[in-house]
């Protein structure tokens, strides 16, 4: 198996991009990741493109086509995958294991939602679908109504409260106003968080990611070509990928996911790396309760602890474990197929050093952190710069 | 939802009836056709459940479906069946605040949802929080 480097990634901007179309989006995001690793179109040999619903969104399917049609690189393969909000985690793994190999040299790994062009109502019923639609949705299940039974059952097994949920909500929207990309521009506070109209209580609006527009692109190649495309190639060293059970009600457990901590083991496994490694890290803030639950999950604390390091501050960009400094879920946005893709673009920014005002220290060694559902797929991602 | 969608689910859902695995007697509702511990050493039997259990977890919905709009707001919970089974239901007959983890309920038939003016009804279970005598409830 070859191991692999990221050499070259771009996005859009993340937010209601009314006056941008579907294929507009993907061209901006593959136009600026190709720019950035100074490669040209004929190079590519393969494409794999995260995206969870351009059915329900746009009512279009078969966008594998549409993307290498309109990116003018057919007959280049593409591959559309998808794992619901965790989609571009896949789509990056796939390109990842492609190069890996050998199969393919040069491999673009991409992500798209377009979840603007429908109404409010009909977004937040396509993102409901990612659950079991026979024994959830139909009893009148919601997205975020999924975080808020894990975030009730969090608070009542270790005693997590709702400020230091909402503290999660202000670092996130804090470190997103440092990021031009980011959907949400506003700092927030702790009451202001705890005002907001509950969603599904305990669940507030300001806790929960809004519905986004946007696409993001990396691209892969064998780390052993790396420099000739670049003089700071980060390497993918290691990718996990875990499943569950689809109804939340059949999971062992609400505080925390399995597939998460699945996918982190065989993760830090492969990379021969511990979380107390990990330099900074973009994780799944669907929600507040997600961001907590995956610090535990993934190894930065001890089951029940989320909060408790949130509130002494190890999570902000100037703490001990940087999470979330490009604005996570809730700050950036989270158009679902884009989100994997976004997060390891970050975390390519950070270990180059090019993350500008949200720089976090000595970054060295990165992790993604991508859930599909209410967790029924989680993809973890390490990266080294090298 | 087209109609036989709804209706296949029926006996599901009009009667609790989930699966057993012969092998290692879990019990599973919604029913499961493979037990994920014995897969294909197990054989999975209808099951019927007593519709009693308790509160494992639960949430007040604000904003929810279009399906659900005239509901709102809702209270979601998942039961833990006295069976082992959890599931996903609406606890009807209470209000968010009344509803603790741990409450014991019991399952009762209820009109879950309106398909528009003309379109299907759909039934199933929802929970009810178990009212003791004397314990303060009326
Ligand atoms: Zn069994």
């Amino acid at each position: 198996m070859r191991k692999v480097a990221v050499v070259g990634g771009g996005q859009t901007k993340f937010g209601e991009l009314w006056d941008t179309s579907f294929r507009q989006m993907i061209i901006e995001a593959g136009t600026r990741a190709l720019e950035d690793a100074g490669i040209s179109g004929e190079e590519i040999d393969a494409m794999y493109v995260g995206n969870m619903s351009s059915g329900q969104f746009i009512q279009q399917e078969h966008i594998a086509s549409l993307i290498a049609d309109h990116s003018g690189l057919a007959p280049v393969p593409c591959t559309r995958v998808e794992a619901a909000c965790a989609s571009g985690g896949l789509a990056l793994r796939e390109a990842m294991v492609a190069v890996a190999s050998g199969i393919h040299d040069v491999v673009v790994a991409a992500g798209i939602e377009k979840m603007t062009d429908v109404i409010t109502e009909v977004g937040q019923e396509a993102l409901a679908t990612v659950s079991d639609q026979e024994w959830e949705a139909f009893v009148g299940a919601t997205f975020p109504s999924f975080f808020a039974l894990m975030a009730r059952r969090h608070m009542h097994e270790f005693g997590t409260t709702e400020e230091q949920m909402a503290l999660v909500a202000v670092k996130n929207h804090h470190n997103a106003c440092l990021n031009a990309y980011a959907q949400h521009h506003v700092e927030l506070t702790v009451e202001r968080v705890l005002q907001s109209p509950l969603v599904s209580s305990p669940l507030k609006m300001l806790e929960c990611a809004s519905l986004t527009d946007g696409a993001a692109c990396l691209v892969l190649v064998p780390l052993e070509e790396a420099r000739k495309y670049t003089d700071t190639p980060v390497e993918i060293a290691g990718s996990g990928q875990a499943s569950d059970t689809i109804a939340l009600a059949d999971r062992e457990s609400l505080v925390g996911l399995r597939a998460t901590r699945e996918a982190a083991r065989k993760a830090y496994r492969m990379a021969r790396i511990e979380p107390k490694q990990v330099d900074v890290a973009e994780v799944h803030d669907s929600t507040t309760i997600s961001e907590l639950m995956a610090l535990e999950d993934l190894g930065f604390c001890r089951k029940g602890e989320g909060g408790k390091i949130t509130e002494e501050g190890l999570t902000a960009i100037d703490g001990t474990l940087p999470v979330n400094p490009s604005g996570g879920l809730e700050g950036r946005g989270h158009p679902i197929g884009a989100t994997g893709i976004a997060q390891a673009l970050e975390i390519v920014l950070q270990l180059r050093g090019e993350a500008g005002k949200r720089q976090v220290r000595k970054a060295e060694v990165g992790l993604t952190h991508n859930v599909g559902g209410s967790g029924g797929t989680a993809v973890v991602h390490l990266f080294r710069r090298r | 939802m087209h109609v036989p969608r709804f209706w296949r689910e029926i006996p599901n859902r009009y009667t609790l009836v989930g699966t057993r695995c012969g092998h290692c007697n879990k019990v599973f509702f919604p029913p499961r056709a493979i037990c994920p511990r014995c897969r294909r050493v197990g054989q999975l039997e209808p099951f019927r459940l007593s519709g009693r259990g308790r509160i494992h977890s639960f949430t007040t919905v604000y904003s929810g479906p279009r399906d659900f709009k005239d509901q709102l707001p809702y209270v979601l919970a998942i039961v833990e069946l006295e069976e082992g089974p959890r599931v996903m239901a609406q606890v009807t007959d209470c209000n968010g605040e009344e509803v603790k983890i741990g409450d014991e309920v019991e399952m009762v038939f209820r009109r879950i949802k309106e398909e528009g003016e003309e379109g299907i009804i759909h039934y199933g279970f929802k929970a009810r929080l178990v009212r003791k005598a004397g314990a303060g409830g009326s």
